[in-house]
């Protein structure tokens, strides 16, 4: 009864709210950063260093009013963030933290639950994502949100080719779909993904940009075009949730890829039996290092690059990525069975 | 026990969904519905020991296929009714026509069901153990004509559609 039900849903309870402080803390990271490679201080005014700024933010934007304008489509406009936030969340039930550890002499596993379709699972919440998207633009009823909202989801199933066909050459890698036994195909083939397939993790890098609508790809909130993107008839926590979900949706995507190209909860060279003594970092320490790395990454490059064309995003995708991506398939298939 | 009621359950919301998807007067409300209807019937896979049908199903239909009727939908404007179809009566006929031609294609099926009692697919055959494996072997053994023949039809699809988008080829 334990194991079946008060573990589990501890272990959502938990996560569920590291993501979303993490979300939080994302977002401040995300200024700080930014306001570094410009030269300024970034937030100061809510506590030292204005690491208080994402409570306050939280409390604004609760206490904000919440507005639906007289031609929305009322229900789909109320399901429309709702429906982005939801599957941004539910992708942490696949995602390995670590493995089965010992505590206080009871295994537990570090990760909610490993299905044997996980990567698969987490591909097809994503696709529902989009649905959040589209309806906010179209249940606005107003012209910017439903121009943004056509452009991102073009742009997503677009990308999700590429960013698809790159998760197969890594799945042919582990021979599995689980999560876990991803992770574990790299520990017993001592080197992670990312030295074998650095193509793949060059082609999921810039899919999961444009796929998470981050600069340089974020146009389908250009505000010089568009005023604001799909969002822009929605105020207050209606906001928010859009706002929580695209971070949230960068988290997942760091996770996913901290978990195939970079060995997971793996310490570096996870074989090399001379470096024992980094054990004693705990597995997730090392996930959660890896996963900020890449958030960082993410950030680093929005303050670095301009915005693409929308014509220059499309032709990237469809006439770069998505043959580079095949052809990394092909050659990975090939290699594989030559080697076995 | 639990089954049967997660089974119930699950076959109330899809019949439930499913009339919506044809009562419901606004078309971008009935494909919402349409993508509950999906998820509900993956949902039904997963209750079968389906997963890797159960995502696909997810992943395919609700995320792929129903985007694009969506996108139809929303920028074909849909909510003025077709002139041509005013006539109820006519309607009505064609109503009862569909509906009996599909209770006899249901009684043929049951009847074929019961005249030959389904043997099990070739699953003692089947050297792997997994169920994204099993289907794997499947389709690339015993299924690999209808597989690559229901490709070849993707494929005809993909190249007329692009026929008809381009202006000159």
């Amino acid at each position: 009864m334990i194991d079946l039900f008060v573990v589990p849903l501890l272990k959502i309870v938990i996560v569920l709210n590291a993501t979303l402080v993490g979300v939080t803390y994302m977002v401040l990271l995300e200024r700080k950063v930014i306001a570094w490679a410009q030269s300024r201080l970034g937030p100061m005014r809510v506590g030292p260093y204005g690491v208080l700024q994402p409570v306050a933010d939280a409390i604004k934007l609760m206490l904000k009013e919440d507005i639906t304008p007289v031609k929305a489509d009322k229900w789909v406009f109320t399901a429309a963030p709702i429906i982005s936030m939801v599957p941004a969340l539910i992708v942490y039930a696949v995602i390995p933290f670590g493995p089965v550890v010992k505590v206080f002499g009871h295994p537990v596993s570090l990760f909610i639950t490993d299905i044997n379709v996980g990567l698969l699972y987490i591909v097809s919440v994503a696709s529902v994502g989009v649905y959040g998207i589209i309806l906010a633009g179209y249940a606005s009823n107003s012209k910017y949100p439903l121009l943004a909202s056509l452009r991102a989801s073009a742009q997503l199933i677009s990308y999700e080719v590429s960013v698809t066909l790159t998760l197969v050459s890594v799945i042919l890698m582990a021979g599995s779909l689980s999560m876990v036994s991803i992770v574990n195909a790299q520990y017993n083939s001592g080197v992670w993904f990312i030295f074998v397939q650095p193509l793949a993790f060059a082609i999921f890098f810039i899919g999961s940009l444009a796929e998470t609508n981050r600069a340089p790809f974020d146009m389908p909130e250009a505000e010089q075009e568009l005023t604001g993107g799909f969002h822009t008839e929605y105020s207050g926590m209606r906001f928010a949730l859009f706002f929580l979900a695209e971070y949230a949706n960068m988290i997942v995507v760091s996770s996913v890829a901290t978990t195939l190209f970079l060995g997971g909860w793996l310490r570096p060279f996870p074989n090399v039996a001379a470096l024992h003594f980094l054990d004693i970092i705990p597995s997730w320490t090392w996930f959660l290092i890896k996963s900020f790395v890449f958030l960082y990454i993410f950030i680093w490059v929005r303050a670095t690059l301009p915005r693409y064309r929308y014509d220059q995003l499309m032709r990237l995708g469809w006439k770069v990525l998505i043959p580079l991506a095949i052809v990394n398939l092909v050659v990975t298939g090939i290699v594989k069975v030559l080697l076995s | 026990m639990a089954q049967a009621i997660a089974f119930y359950f699950i076959a109330a919301c899809i019949l439930g969904f499913a009339v919506l998807v044809v009562s419901t007067k606004d078309t971008v409300h009935s494909v919402l519905f349409l993508v509950l209807d999906f998820l509900f019937v993956s949902a039904l896979y997963v209750l079968l020991g389906a997963p890797f049908l159960a995502v696909i199903q997810v992943l395919v239909y609700a995320g792929g296929i129903v985007v694009l009727y969506l996108f139809v939908v929303m920028l074909v404007n849909l909510k003025r009714p077709a002139e041509a179809h005013q006539d109820p009566h006519r309607r009505g006929k064609l109503g009862f026509g569909l509906a009996a031609a599909v209770l006899l294609e249901f009684g043929i099926i049951v009847a074929w069901g019961y005249a030959r009692p389904s043997q099990a697919v070739a699953a003692a055959s089947v050297p792997v153990t997994g169920n994204t494996e099993q289907v794997g072997w499947l389709l690339y053994t015993s299924y690999l004509i209808p597989f690559e023949i229901a490709s070849m039809l993707l494929l005809v699809a993909m190249i007329g559609a692009i026929v008809l988008a381009k202006r000159e080829l």
